[in-house]
């Protein structure tokens, strides 16, 4: 490792700080009172031949609140599970639930109220075809293994999955002429199965509304899109049926470790608000947590450096802007007019385009924005009028008025790039599947698969026969036909009885989700699982609605009803004559 | 399957009326309506003032409501509650065909004409723009009232309203009468969106101050509302800069703008006036497509629910006439002229007793609404004051004008 040019490059940008070689990584240190900085440090950090980088430069005057719950119980005192899993996104769903095709004793902890709030559910569920990676990287790896095992996966789950391709569209003859001979090598080079060029002719077949200068295209066929939180919910159910355990709202708040006879690091005790646990194995699954939860653990060898992106959710009515997944290629300036008009939205972001999403929404962005926060998960106007401004140059007709909400989401970048799926280095008794940020929802399937191997070898684990790869659902009733929609209400009247509106959703289909395997009876619970709420009217019909069914259906009084996590109660109390009945 | 002579989607005020005119021209009707009780929004505005000018008296929403359905129930329409339009079309025989989903399965149903009366959805924090984090405590103003009104469950113990619309001013009153703070009520525009009887009654009556030309950028919280950021707005309604203000409250409640509900419309091929956002019509409420109707805030947001009635009556009855079109002369949107309804006269249907419903475009002191006919004013009436919150109703006979096909007809507003 040259820790030398290492530093060089570091005091470049910040004179001030230290970098040493601490076990194998670079490590920076000191205080700096720029988060940019910072994170350019750590980039410059970046050394071949070392394990990562360790950036410990803190930003003066900066603290952030993590969110925790305030539960505290002995509900996990003294359990010794096989595997414990930290982090309920699609990443330790996967997991459990490929771990539940063994004979263990499974517990998945998460400190929210429900699976997939964090990144898994602040994404625009692409599988990717692996274009933009390279050879080398895990994630190419866990890429295209995992884009292979989705349409299986989501049979099995029950959950929609469109392989609807994705497209990079040239503005220019020069691009069309070089850039896309080369995009078509790499991917062959890379193995990226069905890519195609595509001429001006053809795009009329495959789009409805194609930008007016587009000169052609690369297309990847084996693009497609999935809905990112229903499926991390449906692999949590399916893993709960298998018998592993979820355990919500839920945070590690420490580990005990001791010195193994070998010599590494060894998890003797995981404390968490709802007691202590020995497992024999932790698998490391925390997202945007997962540098402190590794470092918890005496493994640390990255950083998470949060990346913020945010999302835009067009009304159906705006489904012809794209029937695929397209953005412009970037080789190729702007327009001159359109250049400086678009100089603020371009310089910031990256990557990012126009989709049709899995329910029939067009999705556009993300944009990609460094912060030092892990969990602020808010939205900016500069953001999404700077989205609306760069993919009106790909989706033309796109307007303020198409769109019905918005999101950001914090992606678990590590300043290296890559995934970081490994077993432990320095302790034991850990998998790391850390850093996993953007096509983490892609690889999700085939890093659990790794992870199974791995984890079946250290604890010698033998195949359940009694592993259900399926999870039995019902299917979206709006999408049957009258005739078997028929069947399905003589059998239950709750599924012709309809709630929300906007996306014809059933009370039926309420309940359903809140009989889950998983059961998380919140406003935002039913509306990542069944969709109330995720029309055009945002829930302003339904949400009533659904408070009353959910706390019918649970017993408990309205005010008792969470949007999501403690202390989201929607209602605050009784009006003066609420106790007079009518 | 079932074959009516008027299908009515939609069983508040305006399907109600509809319904009953309808039935009383003889046809066969049936109201499709998707809650379990007839009534709409009217069931959750316990406030009174509704029907002055229907009834010539104060009546609260259930009161005005009950007083239709108990005609609809007097004229034995057969009225079909929980039950859900998913899809309906236009068959080649010039019928309509539409698809439903109850309780009791899937059924189709025929009919000869359509009412639409599906009225109208709220804006959300989203579509204006409003940032930050997503917590429990942001609820539109019709939300926050069925909470309130329908479960008697408090959304609110201090909350900040956004927009001076109706709904929100009365949503303002509500709440404190409830024993809730409301810390004020910001508009974006420099006057108050909704009716000036509402703005006193509402808000002055209850020392609850109102802060024109601001706006809600920002909401706090990862859980529960926590706070709000309010600022001032620039001519353009563009946020100013450094006059930013962080308000604590529990609950944000819009009442930032209605749009009427034209999704099955759209489904049908009608074309939607931008202006009104609804249907454009002609003067027998018939939208482009032959046979279908529109009424009530679906048409056109409205601002009392006594001309929804009487206009959703009148739809009802040339539903069940459903005369064929002829010739029909465009009203073009002139100066001063926010919308108005209908958008075109048919000069095959009567044409001597038109209601013409329009919104001034601005605050306007003695202005005159003209109508030009080829250029040349051929009517013409003066009013003292127009806001645009307020509806104007107008009776014109444009069987006076002679018009023929082709003519071009304009509808203005002069300031004297």
């Amino acid at each position: 490792m040259d820790l030398k040019a290492a530093a060089k490059r570091v005091h470049k940008i910040a004179p001030e700080v230290k970098v040493e070689e601490v076990r194998g990584c670079v490590r920076l240190t000191g205080e700096l009172d720029s988060w940019d900085k910072i994170y350019r440090a750590g980039v410059a950090a970046v050394t071949k031949g070392s394990l990562g980088v360790l950036n410990d430069i803190r930003l003066k005057g900066f603290s952030e609140k993590i969110k925790t719950p305030s539960l505290r119980d002995e509900a996990l005192e003294g359990r010794t599970p096989d595997v414990l899993i930290v982090g309920g996104g699609i990443t330790g769903c996967a997991i459990a639930r490929e771990l539940s095709r063994l004979k263990l004793d499974i517990l998945l902890v998460d400190k929210a109220n429900d699976v997939g709030t964090g990144a898994s559910s602040r994404n625009d569920g692409c599988i990717h075809p692996g274009i933009d990676l390279h050879k080398g990287q895990a994630k190419l790896h866990y890429v295209l293994r995992g884009n292979e095992l989705y349409p299986e996966l989501c049979r099995e789950l029950g959950c929609d999955f469109e392989r609807w391709s994705q497209m990079f569209m040239f503005s220019t003859t020069w691009e069309r002429l070089i850039i896309a001979p080369l995009m078509l090598l790499k991917g062959k080079i890379l193995r990226i199965p069905d890519m195609e060029f595509v001429s001006k002719k053809r795009i009329k077949t495959l789009e409805e509304a194609p930008p007016s200068w587009f000169k052609g295209a690369v297309r990847m066929c084996s693009a497609g899109v999935v809905s990112p939180y229903k499926v991390t919910i449906a692999l949590a159910d399916n893993a709960v049926m298998n018998g592993a355990e979820i355990s919500l709202n839920t945070v590690v708040t420490g580990m005990d470790t001791e010195r193994g006879k070998d010599g590494k690091t060894v998890i003797a005790a995981v404390h968490t608000n709802r007691g202590t646990v020995r497992p024999r194995l932790v698998i490391n699954a925390a997202g945007a947590f997962s540098d402190i939860v590794a470092d918890m653990a005496g493994d640390r060898t990255f950083t998470i450096h949060p990346r913020k992106g945010t999302d835009l959710i067009l009304d159906k009515k705006k489904a012809f802007y794209a029937l695929s997944s397209f953005a412009r290629s970037y080789f190729a300036p702007l327009p001159k007019d359109k250049r400086e008009e678009h100089a603020e939205a371009v310089g910031h972001t990256k990557g990012g385009g126009v989709m049709r999403t899995v329910d029939g929404n067009i999705l556009v962005g993300p944009d990609a924005h460094e912060q030092p926060y892990r969990e602020d998960n808010s939205t900016s106007l500069s953001e999404v009028n700077a989205i609306i401004r760069k993919q009106q140059v790909a989706a033309e007709q796109l307007t303020a008025g198409d769109v019905i909400t918005y999101f950001a989401g914090v992606r678990a970048a590590t300043y290296e790039e890559d995934f970081v799926v490994r077993k432990g280095i320095f302790t034991s008794n850990i998998i790391e599947a850390a850093g996993i940020q953007s096509p983490g929802i892609t690889a999700a399937p085939a890093i659990a698969r790794d992870i199974a191997v791995w984890t079946k070898e250290m604890l010698g684990a033998e195949e359940d026969p009694s592993f259900d790869p399926v999870r039995p659902h019902t299917p979206r009733l709006a999408s049957l036909s009258p005739e078997e929609r028929a069947e399905y209400i003589a059998k239950n009247p709750d599924y012709g009885e309809i709630v929300c509106r906007c996306e014809e959703v059933s009370k039926g289909e309420i309940i359903d989700a809140l009989e889950s395997p998983l059961k998380v009876c919140t406003v935002d619970g039913v509306k990542r699982r069944v969709r109330p709420g995720m029309g055009r009217c945002q829930g302003g019909f339904c949400s009533p609605l659904v408070v009353r069914i959910i706390a019918e259906h649970e017993g408990i009084a309205p005010e008792d009803v969470l949007k999501g996590d403690e202390g989201s109660r929607i209602l605050l109390g009784g009006t003066k004559n609420a106790e007079v009945k009518r | 399957m079932k074959d009516y002579d008027v299908i009515v989607i939609g069983g508040g005020p305006a399907g109600l009326a509809s319904a009953e005119s309808a039935a009383k021209a003889g046809a066969k009707v049936v109201v499709v309506e998707r809650e379990a009780r007839l009534g709409g929004i009217l069931k959750q505005c316990v406030h009174d003032g509704f029907g002055l000018i229907r009834f010539g008296e104060k009546l609260a929403g259930p009161e005005y409501a009950e007083r239709y359905i108990d005609a609809v129930r007097e004229l034995g329409i057969e009225c079909r509650t929980l039950t859900f339009v998913t899809a309906m079309r236009k068959d080649a025989d010039g019928l309509f065909t539409v698809d439903c989903v109850s309780r009791a399965g899937t059924d189709s149903i025929r009919g000869r004409s359509i009412v639409l009366a599906t009225g109208c959805r709220e804006r959300t924090a989203k579509q204006v723009l409003i940032q930050g984090t997503r917590p429990a405590g942001v609820f539109t103003a019709g939300t926050a009232q069925n909470f309130v009104n329908l479960m008697g469950k408090l959304p609110a113990k201090k909350c900040v309203i956004l927009g001076s619309g109706d709904i929100g001013l009365i949503m303002a009153r509500r709440l404190t009468l409830e024993g809730a703070e409301v810390e004020g009520v910001y508009e974006v525009k420099p006057e108050p969106s909704g009716l000036t009887r509402n703005i006193h009654q509402c808000l002055y009556d209850f020392g609850i101050p109102l802060h024109l030309s601001h706006t809600v950028t920002r909401v706090f919280g990862a859980d529960r509302l926590e706070a709000v950021e309010v600022c001032r707005v620039d001519e353009k309604m563009r946020p100013v800069k450094g006059t930013e203000r962080v308000v604590e409250c529990d609950a944000l409640i819009l009442s930032v703008g209605l749009i009427p509900e034209n999704e099955l419309a759209e489904s049908l091929g009608v074309k939607l006036d931008p202006f009104t956002k609804g249907p454009a019509c002609d003067q027998t409420y018939m939208t482009g497509v032959e046979g279908v109707y529109s009424a009530g805030n679906a048409l056109n947001v409205f601002d009392l629910v006594d001309y929804v009635s009487e206009c959703a009556a009148a739809a009802g009855l040339n539903a069940a006439r459903r005369a064929p079109s002829g010739e029909c002369v465009p009203l073009v949107r002139g100066e001063g002229v926010l919308s108005y309804v209908p958008q075109r006269i048919d000069l095959k249907k009567p044409v001597d007793k038109v209601v013409l419903f329009f919104r001034a475009a601005r605050d306007m002191d003695r202005a005159r609404l003209v109508i030009k006919a080829d250029g040349r004013e051929v009517w013409s009436k003066k009013f003292v004051y127009l806001r645009p919150p307020e509806m104007q109703r107008v009776e014109v006979d444009f069987g006076a004008f002679g018009l023929t096909a082709g003519a071009r007809l304009e509808l203005a507003l002069e300031e004297a």
